[in-house]
């Protein structure tokens, strides 16, 4: 049996002291706590299945065309009116953190400020009521959007071309390793594995098993970096690519990129960079310039548009000279005045390009795109070396702070914009890295990203960003310093019960797993199932 | 009389004659955590030693197990598809997987006994 | 800067308590030959007023659908979005939350999540639904990939009336996964003999309800075929307001729906944004893409509900993940959900008879005209026109010079086929008026005459 276990609990009583589990009971009538509000789920309100909130003219009486298939059934979705609508994700939305109340520090994730100018712009009917397949001709200002978006990123990443397509991030390097792929296949190479460092993104893996390609784990060293000789030693004439997440995973600027971009050009493979961290660098250095071939760049963590709760996001691709041509279809081209799309594979080849395909119907996310670009636009060459500057010196501001109370796995030295802590300053507690984080929800933050990655055990990865000011870090720091020294001298309560001061207690992932509900049945029909 | 071995991978293998019973080891339960849901193989199907036969996830992990021998799989622990609950409450146990014919006793040569097996563990963990 | 809370004398203490001279002393790693020394060759900062302004100039270079007569479709409609949605997903709590990986202080997000895959499950007629994929042509790719595991096949049929972008996602992905799609041709307005193309080796059938030319047809047959041959019947939808009109895609036989929701909660948006469904039967949920959201019970034994079986995904499965994804579409999802409980299935099925009526109404009135043929004999708010000796795309583009956004030529999207070139496809939505109507007939006369 092949061992994946990381270690955490997952049930809510695992681990914990005696009384964890006690059901509760609430002492209100209620059931709500004051601003703490209960909330059923909209298909348990009584009798909303003939409401509606939404006034809408009277259809006219006509012969309907529908083929004969009307549909007969009920399919059961209750309507409410617009009050109780308000009401009701009013107050769902409550039951949630968000950057906008306090220290989100998920490692990897970069929960920056969100600016509603952002919001704002992308609501402009030129940009949000436009139709993807409208004559070109009607939308040369979403296209000129677009356009200049691209030359923000070539400009910022020092490369020679840019696929916009791409969802999000996962997508984006899929579409990064597909453009590798095609330039292998064009010259009828065979290429069939891809190195990926032991520290990297999961999806890293996932992308290059999906394409065919045999993953090989490449170890990290003593420090959490990726040495040129380990990849030297790995590359040999099967090798297609490398993917390399810089910074990497563990929050370091990987110091041999240059050496190993070369080495693995040499080897006639490519470098496909993971750009999750890129927001830790823009202005400080360009993956172009680092010998990189392919990088996807997250939209929504380095240039700001929101997370929503878990997307949209999106992932354009940077690609170097080698790869541009193969960018997937649809991309802008500039013809005399006017913004041309180039929609088709014929016009493509005219270009002198050969698309690996299309990655997704339209044109890609047009609402982040401008989100992005009016961040872009308002931070200017300044003010994004600057976020990236201070994203850095805050890191470090928290690794320095919480050094002694916590403890690293590769020793205290500078990192990026995140800081990796591990659970060594746990040991002998009996409190583990979700104990840790769950208690930190109690004291009003965010848990940091844990348990990854994969190679420190018990990890704690922490990014503050550049969006916190210098008051907010110092009570973070004392906060956790507190809870270190908490965890130390044995006040296992706090941590085994935690979260206590939350919508929600910890919740029982192991029974929701071992009998999957994942849609709302009337209790009649629940029961009959058990 | 049955025979137990055991592989690196923390598969059990009771065997009786020329049929072994495979399942994942206590140990190994104890690492995975509370298991959620067990995938087993097609009855009939002809495995090779070293190849993945079946599937064990906790909320947190997924783990392969591996065929530890060759040969035909002959009968399958269907009650774990229901109740995969039933692996960490008695792995060793009611919580067999697989029935196996073995295609090769030589092979058994590669595996461990109990005694080589909790060494391994002794000093792995 | 207006983003950035540290002041000069805030970071000069910071760089001090940390131990360095400088901020460069932090990122000595970059090796110094490749390390900027200026700026990047970018404007340089600006106001909120400024950054608007020549924002707003960019967008004013665009026509948008309010503001013309318009009946542009294939894949993204435009429907009135009431003002509460845009609210609610603009509140903080929900904009600027992350995934719900810690599931005590993201009740808000998951709840919306299982209210949300319960309405996609019950409209699409399917058992289960997962928490949203980027959008409906990844869906429908996603849904064949997860057919091509189930089956343990990989050769999947796709009627030639498929959205021609979703066929052209799916080719792509199974061009560059050693799998096989075999396309049909389009047939706008002949039948399809799709039934005959499928074999025991096909993982999955592809049908698109109503079909990229806007026609309705009984998909039972197809469903049965497929069936009786060991494959999967995947069924999509790029309008999901038909189905508050239609039989849904579970009542006729689909194993999987892959549908756009943009309709239900999401505007245009040039394309994106939008909001992926993907509904299933229960069975098949370990095969199943993308973020689930189930519900348990908490310590203190009150409901709540998490991300689960997350064992199919990339950050626990690695190089075995049913999927490289690792996002979905949230807060359109919650848009849709919002919208959905606005209407409920009585608002929907009002709005789907309005579009019908409003197409069958427009249809009527450019059939009368001189050389345009409707192809359609059903359909829901969408159809096809022949503009028969014509190039299509002249025409709409002589349309839209005359501030007339009419349709979207064939030929846009099947630029290979010249026999589909005088070909458009037209949508009616409950946002068109008769003066929308009248605008349109008159400017095409004059076109065609």
């Amino acid at each position: 049996m092949s061992m994946n276990s990381q270690g955490r609990p997952t049930t809510p009583f695992a681990g914990s002291s005696k009384d964890a589990g006690k059901t509760v009971q609430s002492d209100t009538f209620s059931g709500n706590k004051g601003l703490d509000l209960e909330e059923a789920l909209i298909f348990e309100l009584p009798d909303n299945l003939d409401k509606t909130g939404v006034d809408l003219p009277e259809p006219p009486d006509i012969a309907s065309r529908l083929g004969g298939l009307e549909r007969q059934d009920v399919p059961g979705l209750p309507g409410l009116s617009e009050p109780e609508a308000m009401r009701h994700y009013v107050r769902l939305s409550r039951k949630n953190y968000a950057i906008d109340m306090g220290v989100y520090p998920l490692g990897s994730c970069t929960m920056k400020h969100n600016p509603r100018l952002n919001e704002q712009v992308a609501r402009l009917a030129g940009f949000a009521d436009i139709h993807p397949l409208q004559p070109q001709s009607s939308v040369q200002g979403a296209l000129g959007l677009m356009q200049i978006l691209a030359d923000y990123l070539l400009e910022l990443t020092g490369m020679a071309g840019v696929a916009l397509s791409p969802r999000a991030g996962a997508h984006g390097e899929l579409c990064g390793m597909l453009a590798i792929k095609s330039a292998h296949d064009a010259v009828g190479s065979t290429r069939s594995v891809v190195l990926v460092p032991e520290s990297a993104h999961g999806t890293n893996p996932a992308t290059a098993a999906f394409m065919g390609y045999k993953v090989k784990t490449l170890p990290a060293r003593e420090d959490g970096t990726v040495s040129a000789a380990a990849v030297r030693e790995a590359l040999n004439d099967d090798i297609a690519a490398i993917m390399l997440t810089n910074p990497n995973t563990c929050g370091l600027f990987e110091p041999e990129i240059v050496a190993i971009a070369e080495a693995v050009h040499e080897a006639g493979a490519y470098f496909y960079c993971d750009g999750a961290n890129f927001n830790a660098i823009v202005g400080k250095v360009r993956p172009g310039d680092l010998g990189i071939d392919a990088m996807h760049i997250n939209l929504h963590k380095t240039f700001s548009t929101p997370h929503g709760g878990g997307g949209p996001g999106a992932g354009p691709v940077v690609l170097s000279q080698a790869l541009a041509r193969y960018a997937p279809l649809p991309y802008v081209k500039r013809e005399g005045d006017l913004l041309q799309l180039v929609e088709e594979l014929d016009a493509a080849v005219s270009d002198g390009n050969a698309p690996l395909g299309r990655l997704t119907a339209f044109h890609g996310q047009m609402g982040m795109f401008v989100r992005a670009l009016t961040y872009m636009l308002s931070h200017g060459s300044n003010g994004m070396r600057q976020a990236s500057e201070d994203a850095v010196l805050n890191a470090n501001y928290v690794r320095v702070g919480l050094r002694d109370a916590l403890s690293q796995p590769f020793g205290d030295k500078p990192c990026m914009h995140e800081v990796l802590f591990d659970d060594t300053f746990l040991k002998g507690t009996n409190v583990s890295t979700l104990d840790f984080a769950k208690a930190m929800i109690d004291e009003g933050y965010h848990p940091m990203t844990m348990y990854f990655p994969l190679v420190v055990h018990g990890a704690m990865l922490i990014e503050p960003t550049e969006s916190e000011s210098k008051a907010t870090l110092d009570q973070f720091i004392s906060t956790l310093q507190a809870l270190a020294h908490a965890a130390k001298s044995g006040d296992l309560e706090r941590f085994h019960t935690a979260p206590v001061h939350a919508p929600r207690r910890r919740l029982d992932e192991t029974a929701a797993a071992r009998r999957p509900r994942l849609t709302w049945q009337p209790p009649a029909l629940d029961e009959a199932a058990e | 009389m049955a025979q137990d071995y055991f592989t690196k991978d923390h598969e059990y293998v009771r065997v009786d004659k020329d049929i072994a019973v495979v399942g994942v080891t206590t140990h190994a339960q104890e690492q995975l955590g509370d298991v959620v849901f067990v995938e087993l193989p097609e009855v009939g199907r002809t495995v090779a030693a070293g190849e993945a036969a079946a599937v064990v996830e906790s909320v947190k992990a997924a783990s392969e197990v591996y065929a530890p021998l060759s040969g035909e799989v002959l009968e399958v622990n269907g009650a774990l598809e229901g109740n995969p609950a039933m692996v960490n409450e008695d792995a060793e146990g009611a919580a067999w997987f697989f029935k196996l014919k073995i295609a090769d006793v030589g092979e058994l040569e590669k595996l461990m006994v109990r005694a080589d097996y909790d060494a391994f563990v002794a000093e792995n963990s | 800067m207006r983003y950035l809370p540290l002041s000069p004398a805030d970071r000069k203490a910071m760089l001090a308590c940390i131990g360095v001279a400088g901020i460069d002393d932090l990122f000595a790693d970059i090796p110094a030959a490749q390390r900027l020394v200026d700026l990047v060759d970018l404007p340089a900062a600006k106001s909120e007023f400024e950054v608007a302004r020549e924002m707003s100039l960019l967008a004013g270079r665009s026509t948008s659908a309010g503001s013309v007569p318009f009946f542009v479709g294939c894949g993204v409609y435009r429907h009135h979005v009431p003002a509460t949605v845009d609210h609610l997903i603009q509140r903080s709590e929900f904009l600027t939350a992350y995934t719900p990986y810690q599931p005590e202080i993201s009740q808000g997000t998951l709840q919306v999540l299982f209210e949300f895959q319960t309405q996609v499950a019950r409209l699409a007629g399917m058992e289960i639904a997962n928490a949203s994929m980027y959008d409906g042509s990844t869906s429908a790719a996603e849904a064949v990939l997860m057919a091509n595991r189930i089956t343990k096949r990989s050769r999947a049929v796709i009627s030639g009336n498929l959205h021609p972008h979703y066929r052209n996602v799916i080719q792509t992905l199974a061009h560059h996964s050693a799998s096989h799609a075999m396309v049909l041709p389009p047939q706008p307005a002949g039948e399809e003999a799709i039934s005959d193309t499928i074999d025991g080796e096909t993982s999955c059938v592809v049908v698109q309800f109503p079909d990229f030319y806007g026609r309705i047809q009984d998909l039972r047959p197809i469903a049965d075929a497929a069936h009786a041959a060991g494959a999967l019947f995947i069924v999509v939808v790029t309008e999901i307001v038909a189905l508050g009109l239609l039989k849904s895609p579970g009542e006729m036989g689909a194993d999987i729906v892959a549908a756009e929701g943009q309709s239900i909660g999401n505007g245009l948006n040039f394309g994106g944004p939008h909001v992926g469904l993907l509904a299933a039967q229960q069975k098949h949920v370990r095969n199943m893409p993308g973020r689930i959201c189930g519900e348990t019970i908490d310590a203190e034994g009150r409901r709540g509900f998490v991300l689960t079986l997350s064992t199919r995904e990339q950050h626990i499965r690695r190089e075995k993940a049913t999927s490289n994804i690792c996002t979905n579409s949230g807060l359109c999802a919650l848009a849709f959900t919002a919208h959905l409980a606005l209407l409920g299935q009585t608002g929907l099925k009002k709005l789907a008879r309005l579009n019908h009526a409003n197409a069958v109404a427009l249809a009527d009135e450019l059939a009368c005209i001189d050389g345009v043929e409707v192809l359609n004999t059903s359909f829901f708010n969408e159809f096809t026109l022949r503009l028969a000796g014509q190039n299509a795309r002249d025409v709409v583009e002589t349309l839209a010079s005359r501030g007339i956004l009419c349709g979207v030529p064939v030929s846009r999207l099947e630029p290979q086929r010249p026999e589909l070139d005088d070909l458009v496809v037209v949508a009616a939505t409950e946002t068109n008026t008769a003066a929308d109507r009248q605008s349109y007939v008159a400017a095409l006369k004059e076109a065609l005459q």
